[in-house]
């Protein structure tokens, strides 16, 4: 199967500043792929590549095969929610939907209005009234409608208050189970995504720090508490991915695709939040880790 | 594309329209006054020797509405343009560029190039029809006086529909200063990428041009016509002393209806060009003139004129259109390439 994404040794600078550098990743198709990182990472300037708003300065990526906004046909294949859910707001949400049909071939009106009416949107409202949930409820009817293959949202509830935030995911979560679609959302919340994601891919400082299904990621790391023991002693095939010691206790955060048997240890499974965040906080303290591929 | 660039010109589509109507009507309803005034004074008949004819013609219009109309169209004439490069031009692509919605549009199925191709071609071509019909409309309401400026032979009509301002007011000039304010816009908005400051780059730039052109292109677009005649001082336009130095500007008559004359010069039989000084008979003022002028005419000058002769007001008018025109294609295609380019 085609990657939704995939990308060699990818970089984007801006003026002397590098937004990304040499990133390789490969985003599978047909999941919903949190892309989650903290600011700064280079979430947006992936999905700014993959959309063809911006020309890599190094590197190659290929979104479903082909060069990004290569043409009609990759631009219609691909939609993009972008940060703040950007809408014309002299323009009514009838207007949108007529604008979404003007301008894709493949666009589903029957889909975009049963959405709009859904929501609850008034026809006539001018997009510039609505409310920041109901703006970004209509950018994403409008990625919905195009009938995309791959529907990608730059922190798209960023800015939404917690209720917007939970319409905002379901609307995207039936929209997936509806549709064959992939999905690749970035936030800095983790939370957010645990809530829709069964991929993800946490991004560091352009870097990959951990990529997988979340369920198998889950199953695979552990928490270990016991009496304080060095790092280097963790047999072959369970990879340390954390440390943290006291005088006489020692905590570790390991991967493993065996379940744990040494009795010294006391074993928790941990939130995909704490998982993050442990990568998150590795790559920030620069620790000599390895880097961590992504199950394919 | 098509509908998407119409619902967004709406709005600027509906106030021209409707100025439009408005200067149609006023026109309209005064029009036939002017031509009375024409016809009153003999002119549509008149064929040789019409200045007396011509003269009354513009004394009766000297202080009229009808005279504050026709100044009032050419100041439309050369506002329009510029209100097109701001207002049309200038927000076309900074607006989407300042308020994020270029995301949206350029992730539908309509490639950028086209996307910007499209909305130039529209609206651009919306453009050039307001300034040419604005532009037939002022000129028909206008041409009893035109009219009477190519019968007068006399310099006593200071309109010149081949000299600037009126020049730029007429004819199908102004469609091209029209598409080419309009390019300027967007393409000041496409690489200043904010539509307050893309509108200020716009009209300043639109105004240098403006007044760079009359200057120093337009009357070399055709080579000017050289004329060398004898200097009368009976017949002088103009003879002129400046104290102290007593040096002397004399102008010869020279009679070329509707001609834009481009520089009058008079010069002694050595070439140089007649500056005085002045002799008692010119600065005595108890002598009669007869004898100043009877000295200048033993000076032997001549008159040294350049022009442009009133029949090539079309060829000029075309070239005028095919510069501004190709000036904004210029600048389309820099827009379709930046926008294609821009990544952001």
């Amino acid at each position: 199967m085609t990657a939704a994404i995939e990308t060699r040794g990818l970089g984007k600078q801006y003026g002397r500043k590098w937004a990304l550098t040499d990133c390789t990743l490969s985003i599978p198709a047909g999941h919903v792929v949190g892309l989650v990182g903290p600011n700064g990472a280079g979430k947006t300037t992936l999905i700014n590549l993959s959309t063809g708003m911006l020309a890599p300065t190094t590197g190659s990526l290929a979104v479903l095969g082909n060069t990004p906004a290569s043409g009609p046909g990759q631009l219609a294949r691909v939609a993009y929610v972008a940060q703040d859910t950007p809408t014309y707001s002299g323009m009514s949400v009838e207007d949108h939907l007529r604008f979404g049909a003007h301008m894709n071939p493949a666009w589903d009106n029957d889909l975009a209005l049963k959405r709009v009416q859904q929501l609850g949107l008034d026809l006539k409202q001018k997009a510039g009234k609505l409310s920041g949930g109901q703006r970004a409820q209509l950018a994403l009817t409008l990625g919905i409608a195009k009938r995309p293959e791959l529907l990608m949202l730059d922190e798209p509830i960023a800015s939404l208050d917690p209720l917007a935030r939970r319409e905002f995911l379901q609307i995207l979560m039936e929209a997936t189970a509806e549709q064959e679609l992939s999905v690749v959302m970035s936030s800095h919340l983790v939370a957010d995504l645990e809530r829709v994601a069964d991929y993800l891919i946490v991004l560091v400082a352009s870097r990959v720090q951990v990529a997988g299904e979340v369920d198998k990621l889950l199953a695979t790391h552990h928490l270990l508490t016991g009496p304080r023991r060095d790092a280097a002693a963790f047999p072959a095939g369970q990879e340390v991915i954390t440390e943290s010691h006291t005088d006489r206790q020692s905590t570790f955060l390991v991967r493993s695709n065996e379940p744990i048997r040494d009795p010294a240890w006391s074993v928790t499974s941990l939130g995909l939040e704490d998982l993050v965040l442990a990568y998150m906080g590795s790559a920030k303290a620069g620790s000599a880790f390895p880097m961590l591929e992504g199950t394919r | 594309m098509i509908w998407l660039s119409w619902r967004q010109f709406r709005l600027q589509a509906i106030v021209a329209g409707a100025a439009l109507v408005a200067v149609a009507i006023a026109l309209a309803v005064t029009g036939p006054h002017l031509a009375a005034v024409f016809n009153s004074n003999g002119l549509a008949t008149c064929r040789v020797g019409c200045d007396t004819d011509a003269s009354n013609f513009i004394n009766q219009l000297r202080g009229s509405a009808t005279e504050l109309i026709f100044y009032g169209g050419i100041v439309v004439m050369c506002v329009v343009p510029a209100l097109i490069g701001i207002f049309w031009g200038a927000p076309l692509v900074a607006r989407e560029l300042e308020s994020g919605t270029f995301r949206l549009a350029w992730n539908q199925s309509v490639p950028r190039a086209r996307w910007i191709a499209v909305k130039l071609g529209l609206i651009g071509l919306a453009a050039m029809a307001t300034a040419g019909l604005l532009s037939l409309m002022t000129s028909w309401w206008a041409s009893p006086i035109y009219q009477a400026s190519l019968k007068a032979s006399g310099n006593g009509l200071s309109v010149n529909k081949l000299a600037p301002p009126l020049f730029g007011a007429t004819g199908i000039a102004p469609v091209g200063y029209a598409a080419f304010a309009f390019a300027l816009g967007v393409t000041a908005g496409v690489l200043i990428r904010r539509t307050i400051p893309a509108m200020a780059v716009t009209l300043a730039v639109f105004v240098g041009v403006q007044i760079l052109m009359p200057l120093a292109i337009q009357p070399h677009l055709i080579p000017p016509v050289h004329v060398t005649a004898p200097f009368n001082a009976n017949q002088a336009n103009e003879i002129m002393i400046t104290s102290p130095g007593n040096t002397m500007t004399v102008v010869g008559n020279f009679s070329r209806p509707g001609a834009w004359i481009l520089s009058d010069q008079s010069i002694r039989p050595s070439g140089r060009v007649f500056t005085g000084p002045a002799t008692s008979a010119c600065l005595s003022t108890s002598a009669p003139p007869q004898e100043c002028n009877n000295w200048l005419n033993s000076q032997h000058l001549r008159q040294l004129i350049s022009y442009q002769p009133a029949s090539r007001f079309w060829p000029l008018q075309w070239l005028e259109l095919g510069i501004y025109l190709i000036l904004a294609a210029g600048l389309g295609w820099l827009c379709v390439w930046q926008v294609r380019r821009r990544r952001a």
